[in-house]
């Protein structure tokens, strides 16, 4: 009987030791209790979701490349022809030259602001930094070529022209389009107007009633 | 006639029964500690094709979450594409032999062969957006990814795991300017568990409990 707990107990350890404790780091895929070889299509369907490798098409991957001349329905106007709105949807007059000032279509109020202020810090404040002045954490790195906001060229910009800048990219930078949906755009682009003010902005340019609470008289 | 069996034997029923009884309980043990998620999912840390680290790009460069999962509180989780690394890769480290593999993939438009850390079985239905909106900071079910160098499960997201905060979600909700900050803390930990209790109740947020909440 004795010699059977030896053997018990050498098992532990020896199982012990192999296995380890809790909270250490490997780069094996997980072990499963009911693995997947045994119980195929159990716990994993065999069905596609988002970024996933498939033999089913020549180029290997679930998720579909959009067909061209098309745009993502969330982007786009739903129901319409994507060129029912220029001026929304690429910034650009019926003549083709870019257009100033907002779309009709969009309320410019305070959330339409704060929506700005919030991707712009996402999106475009890493390079752009957080008062546009071209001064984003990159810079550090070494990435010279951002502009500032703050010259005259960049200030009579058309809205319809940094708007495609955003959604087409122009030069080093990159296009936006994908992760800003148009209206977001329009968004950002307020907020670059309301940047560009508060760096020429006097103290004539706030109304008279709201001058106390940023302390001027 | 010779005994058979030494009179010893007489006890080696019970012996062996308090043997067996010992053998149980440490299977039992062990495979409450050893055949659970916490052993076996926790720590995965998979080789990537690039070394890319949250570390640097989150913890130093304090970039946001959504600049590269920018589908996060709309849609799902998404791994970004090579095209936003090239946002800055194509003027930083351009030639860094680090990046060749997100090189190639931009140019040839064929995608980065990453490996997916976290995975649900696909009778669970997950979405991010509603976790997000809600006040459930990464940081919750993630850990705090802004210090790893490799994305490493912390947490087993197994089962009780979803239920102990949905049974009890004023213990984790935080303010919505804090859900994409990781260092920040729940409402309960800053403010006191009758503030989150506030919360919940103005937010009116009840996780599903029942079955077909989350096996639909
Ligand atoms: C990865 C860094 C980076 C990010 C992020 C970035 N930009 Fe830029 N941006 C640049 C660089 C570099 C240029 C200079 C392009 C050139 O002239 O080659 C530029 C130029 C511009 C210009 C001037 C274009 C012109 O006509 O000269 C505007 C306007 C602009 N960016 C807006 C934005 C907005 C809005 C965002 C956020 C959606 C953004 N940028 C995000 C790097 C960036
Ligand atoms: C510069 C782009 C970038 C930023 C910013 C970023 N990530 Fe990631 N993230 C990635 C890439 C690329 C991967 C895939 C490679 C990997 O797993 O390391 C990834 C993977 C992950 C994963 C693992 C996904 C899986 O496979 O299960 C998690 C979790 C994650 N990120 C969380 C975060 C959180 C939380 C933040 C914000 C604090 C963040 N990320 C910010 C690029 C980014
Ligand atoms: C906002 C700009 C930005 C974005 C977007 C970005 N990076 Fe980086 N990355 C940097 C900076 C800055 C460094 C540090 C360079 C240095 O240390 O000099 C860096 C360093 C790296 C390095 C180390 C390179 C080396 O040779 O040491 C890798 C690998 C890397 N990034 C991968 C990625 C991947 C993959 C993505 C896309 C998911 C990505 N980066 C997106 C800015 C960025
Ligand atoms: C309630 C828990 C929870 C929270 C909060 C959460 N995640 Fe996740 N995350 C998961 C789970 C579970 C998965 C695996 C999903 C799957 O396989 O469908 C996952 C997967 C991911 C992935 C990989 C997706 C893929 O396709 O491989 C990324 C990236 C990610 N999360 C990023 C984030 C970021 C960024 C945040 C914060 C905004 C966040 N997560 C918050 C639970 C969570
Ligand atoms: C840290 C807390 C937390 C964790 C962990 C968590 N959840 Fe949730 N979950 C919530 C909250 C909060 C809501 C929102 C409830 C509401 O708004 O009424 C929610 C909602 C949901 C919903 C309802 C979504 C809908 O559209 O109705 C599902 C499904 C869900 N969670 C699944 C999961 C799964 C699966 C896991 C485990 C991987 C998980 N959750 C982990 C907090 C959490
Ligand atoms: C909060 C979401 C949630 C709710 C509610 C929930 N489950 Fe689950 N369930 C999960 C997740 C996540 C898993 C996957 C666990 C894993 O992969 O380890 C799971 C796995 C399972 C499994 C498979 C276990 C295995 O090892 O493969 C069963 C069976 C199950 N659930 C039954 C139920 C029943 C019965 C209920 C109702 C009493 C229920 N679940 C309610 C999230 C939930």
């Amino acid at each position: 009987m004795r010699n059977a707990y030896i053997a018990t107990l050498f098992i532990v350890v020896l199982t012990f030791s192999i296995l380890g404790l809790r909270n250490r780091t490997f780069t094996k895929p997980p072990m499963d209790v009911f693995p997947e070889w045994l119980f195929p299509g159990m716990k994993y369907q065999p069905k596609l979701t988002q970024q996933q490798q498939s033999p089913f098409f020549a180029d290997g991957r679930s998720d579909r490349p959009a067909p061209p001349n098309t745009v993502p329905a969330s982007f786009g106007p739903a129901g319409q022809g994507v060129r029912s709105d220029d001026f929304l949807y690429r910034g650009k007059l019926h003549d083709g030259s870019w257009a100033r000032g907002f779309p009709p279509a969009l309320t410019l109020d305070m959330k339409f602001m704060e929506r700005g202020r919030e991707r712009f810090t996402i999106y475009c404040s890493p390079c752009h930094g957080a008062v546009g002045d071209g001064g984003g954490i990159t810079k550090k790195y070494g990435m010279g070529a951002v502009p500032t906001y703050h010259d005259d060229r960049l200030r009579q910009m058309a809205e319809g022209e940094i708007f495609n800048t955003i959604t087409n990219g122009k030069g080093q930078m990159n296009p936006y389009g994908d992760k800003l949906a148009p209206r977001d755009r329009w968004a950002v682009i307020a907020y670059v107007r309301a940047l560009q003010l508060a760096q020429t902005g006097t103290v004539a340019d706030v109304p008279e009633d709201h001058r106390a609470e940023l302390g001027l008289k | 006639m010779a005994k058979l069996f030494p009179k010893s034997a007489n006890k080696l029923p019970v012996q062996i029964i308090v043997y067996l009884c010992v053998v149980g309980c440490i299977a039992t043990a062990a495979a409450q500690y050893y055949m659970t998620p916490k052993y076996t999912r926790v720590g995965y840390a998979p080789m990537q094709p690039v070394p890319y680290s949250h570390a640097k790009h989150v913890g130093e460069l304090g970039l946001d979450c959504r600049y590269c999962h920018s589908t996060i509180d709309t849609a799902g989780a998404a791994i970004p594409t090579s095209q936003t690394c090239m946002n800055c890769h194509n003027q930083l480290k351009a030639a860094s032999p680090a990046l060749a593999v997100i090189r190639e993939s931009y140019q040839t438009g064929n995608p980065v062969p990453w490996v997916h850390v976290h995975v649900m079985p696909s009778f669970v239905y997950f979405d991010h957006s509603i976790h997000v909106n809600r006040g459930i900071g990464c940081v919750e079910c993630h850990g705090k990814v802004s210090e790893m160098d490799v994305v490493t499960q912390v947490k087993p997201m197994s089962m009780g795991f979803c239920l102990d905060c949905h049974r009890a979600p004023e213990l984790h909700v935080r303010e919505k300017a804090d859900v994409f900050n990781l260092d920040s803390g729940t409402i309960a930990a800053t403010q006191g568990i009758e503030a989150a209790r506030t919360f919940v109740k103005d937010w009116n947020i009840k996780p599903p409990v029942s079955c077909s909440g989350c096996h639909r």
